[in-house]
């Protein structure tokens, strides 16, 4: 703050002679906040009846010679350089609800920035702003800026934060702070300044920092996004202080400044014996499971994940945190961890409720069951044991395991399938050959089960969700398509039915389970999406729409084109079974279970919702036999470029 | 695991001969959604990830008061207090008269995943 001062003190000298000198000729961009009261204070003084002529006063002020007044203007303030900063870090979108705190990064991106890499996105909550971010890095694989203000604006945002956070997703959060009392020029600014911005959300980021120089900035903002990408990835905070945004950088001071270069830390791959030893546990094993949470980080984690189920013959089972596996591979959910004798979770944050049931959950109180057999090795290799916070309780049950690795699977699995391939003996070879057309009759009756299964309530009103998973492939199946949505909410019909192969196909889930996530992620996953022209779909849930709808408006104003449906179930669903349940256990009132759980009367239009923030939309359709002509209809609007949306009017999963 | 169950219990609960095989399939469509049996099984009675696939399926009336009074897996208890006996049989007959699935390979749509 000593060198922010000093600045000032200077500029304030500088521009005081400057003004002296040429009044009328500088550029006066902003008046004092001195002159600003007195104009304010002759406003609300002035006759109630208004004279029509001018008085002396007036007519002085408007024929003499201007007063000398002081001006700030700079041709080159400090926020200049946080966008020289910003500009190596390779972003290509930043989200914001605009905010005072940050105004002067704002108008540097947006003027001395040329609006591009990073183009600003204008969002209409900071909820959306960081749910953005979130589903953008799920298909891009890199972080998006997201500007908040330090108080409100982080209050709004934090649960897209925490979400982000237990996902593992990387979100750089540039916070706006007047730490300077004497710097804010309201009652306002003071309500919005805090002295320790990222406190609130230290819990659910990674790091943070809050540099008092923008030398500090440079450094802190490029340690920052290093952090955020290393293993386990996670959201980081930069706190950009209004003073050193709005202050003059003199050309001889910028000179000094220094960007650090970036170097991504490699990711952590596990430990050479420990990874042996898994090896062996494997392919000794007769029966085992490989479950996948969030492995794949890129393309090749999902290659990686193929080699290693082919190399041992193992099924995978896919909890649906990435896209990790084809579904329509012959190893895919064909085992169970019942049957297992080793069990490899690779990136799974919880898995003690794969290897639990708590039964009997419809009696009072919680018995645990461990349904693994007797003598099942468990192996995780999982990012989290590297680093962990406590207050929040997102790292789940502590598990007993045989064996834990302390790394990045993704990183892990090439070592660990040259270890499986140097142990596997002719013998061995044999074993694991002999269980793939088990596995592969097991995974296609799977199938075969499921299109069975989707054939009921074909044609019920309202329409069945495997309906509508079943209209929604029949349009996209021939399309580069990318799913932007969650499958939870849907009985995973689309995992069921569709043939999800390619990288960007899924996007996972909120990580939190924090509801609001849902359309502001696929609104950044298909963003991302947008430059390679898929045709991104989002089975949109209404509870989860609700929350901050405007990113409708902003999906329609930046031109995002992505197909929207809407699972209408008009209720939050998940709370409405869980009173109802309440209400069983406590034998009385299991009828009033929709109070305060269901979202009708008036049912909400959604279509209309969607219009009016600019978005062609059809619906509500409760008849099944209407949803395939109008998701032809909306794709053609997609194609176009534009986002579309059709309510549909849904059974309740 | 709750389906095997599910299923489980039904297919002990068949063995007990039909104390009340009759019931108003009407007054069981309005008890099905006044008392939230919709919100997992469907308002069709197809299931889901929230709970099984419950329409006609080889299940007596006295199976079905059974298995509600006494459940596996994530479903409640549901005792006479909420929802009686004779209900339950209405809500029986309404499950029993839900049109079955066509065969998946009568769907055009269906029939495609079937042989893509």
């Amino acid at each position: 703050m000593a060198r922010s001062k000093k600045i000032s003190v200077d500029r304030r000298g500088f521009l005081k002679g400057a003004a002296a000198g040429a009044a009328a000729g500088a550029a006066a961009l902003v008046v004092k906040p001195e002159a600003a009261k007195a104009q304010e204070a002759a406003e609300v003084h002035r006759p109630a009846t208004p004279n029509p002529l001018p008085g002396a006063k007036q007519t002085a002020s408007e024929t003499a010679p201007p007063p000398r007044v002081d001006v700030w203007t700079t041709d080159r303030p400090g926020s200049d350089f946080m966008v020289d900063v910003i500009k190596t870090l390779g972003f290509e979108y930043v989200a914001a609800n605009p905010g005072s705190a940050f105004r002067g990064i704002h108008e540097s991106l947006i003027n001395y920035g040329g609006n591009k890499m990073p183009e600003l996105l204008t969002c209409c909550h900071e909820e959306s702003s960081v749910a953005m971010a979130h589903g953008y890095y799920k298909i891009e694989g890199k972080p998006m800026m997201v500007m908040a203000h330090g108080t409100v604006g982080l209050q709004h945002a934090s649960m897209a934060i925490y979400n982000a956070y237990a996902d593992r997703v990387p979100v750089y959060l540039l916070l706006g702070n007047i730490q300077d009392g004497a710097w804010r020029r309201s009652d306002v600014e003071w309500a919005h300044s805090v002295q320790d911005a990222a406190a609130m959300v230290r819990d659910y980021t990674k790091w943070d920092d809050s540099p008092v120089s923008l030398g500090g900035f440079a450094e802190s903002a490029v340690r920052a996004y290093k952090i955020a990408m290393t293993p386990p990835m996670e959201p980081i905070v930069i706190v950009a202080d209004a003073v050193l945004q709005e202050e003059p950088l003199a050309d001889a001071d910028r000179a000094k400044l220094q960007i650090p270069k970036l170097t991504l830390a490699s990711p952590p791959a596990g430990d050479y014996g420990a990874v042996k030893e898994a090896a062996k546990m494997l392919v000794n094993a007769e029966n085992p499971v490989l479950l996948a949470g969030r492995v794949a980080r890129t393309p090749e984690g999902i290659n990686l994940m193929i080699q290693l189920a082919e190399t041992l013959q193992a099924p995978v089972i896919d909890l649906h945190f990435r896209m990790n596996f084809p579904t329509a591979h012959p190893l895919y959910g064909a085992g169970s961890v019942n049957d297992a004798d080793a069990i490899l979770a690779l990136e799974v944050p919880d898995i003690w409720f794969s290897t639990h049931t708590q039964t009997p959950v419809n009696k009072m109180g919680m018995a645990s069951k461990r349904i693994t057999k007797p003598g099942a090795k468990v192996i995780t290799i999982f990012a989290g044991d590297l680093y962990g916070k406590s207050n929040y309780q997102d790292f789940g049950r502590y598990d007993e395991v045989d064996l834990a690795i302390a790394a990045d699977a993704q990183a892990t699995l090439p070592l660990l399938i040259d270890e499986c391939r140097k142990l596997i003996t002719p013998e061995r070879k044999a074993v694991i050959q002999g269980r793939a057309a088990k596995l592969a009759e097991a995974s296609r009756r799977n199938r075969e089960r499921d299109i069975e299964q989707a054939a009921w309530a074909w044609d019920a009103s309202p329409v069945s969700t495997a309906r509508m998973a079943a209209e929604l492939w029949n349009q996209i199946k021939t399309e580069d398509w990318s799913l932007v949505s969650d499958l939870t909410f849907v009985s995973n019909w689309p995992g069921r039915l569709w043939d999800f192969e390619k990288p960007y196909h899924f996007i996972g889930g909120h990580g939190a389970y924090g509801v609001g996530y849902g359309a502001p992620a696929a609104v950044g996953a298909a963003l991302a999406n947008k430059k390679h022209g898929r045709i991104s779909v989002n089975i949109q849930c209404d509870g989860d729409l609700n929350y901050a709808p405007g990113v409708l408006w902003t999906a329609a104003h930046h031109r995002i084109p992505m197909l929207n449906i809407m699972h209408n179930n008009r209720a939050y669903h998940q709370e409405l079974m869980y009173v109802e349940d309440m209400a069983a256990r406590a034998r009385r009132g299991v009828d009033r279970a929709k109070i305060g759980t269901a979202i009708e009367d008036p049912n909400i239009d959604y279509a209309m919702m969607a219009k009016a923030y600019g978005m062609f939309s059809e619906g509500p359709i409760d008849n099944p036999n209407d949803l395939g002509p109008a998701i032809k209809r909306a794709i053609e609007v997609v194609k176009k470029g534009e986002p579309a949306m059709i309510d549909v009017v849904t059974q309740p999963r | 695991m709750k389906r095997i169950f599910l299923f489980a219990a039904f297919s002990a609960a068949a063995i007990f001969p039909a104390m009340c095989q009759t019931g108003d399939p009407a007054n069981g469509k309005k008890l099905f959604a006044r008392d939230g049996c919709y919100e997992c099984h469907g308002y069709a009675g197809q299931g889901g990830a929230a709970g099984a696939r419950i329409a006609v399926i080889g299940l007596n009336a006295q199976g079905l008061i059974r298995y509600v009074r006494a459940p596996a897996g994530a479903m409640p208890a549901y005792t006479d207090k909420v929802i009686t006996d004779q209900e339950l049989t209405d809500v029986w007959a309404y499950l029993q008269s839900l049109p079955k699935a066509k065969p998946a390979k009568d769907i055009p749509l269906l029939n495609a995943l079937e042989h893509k």
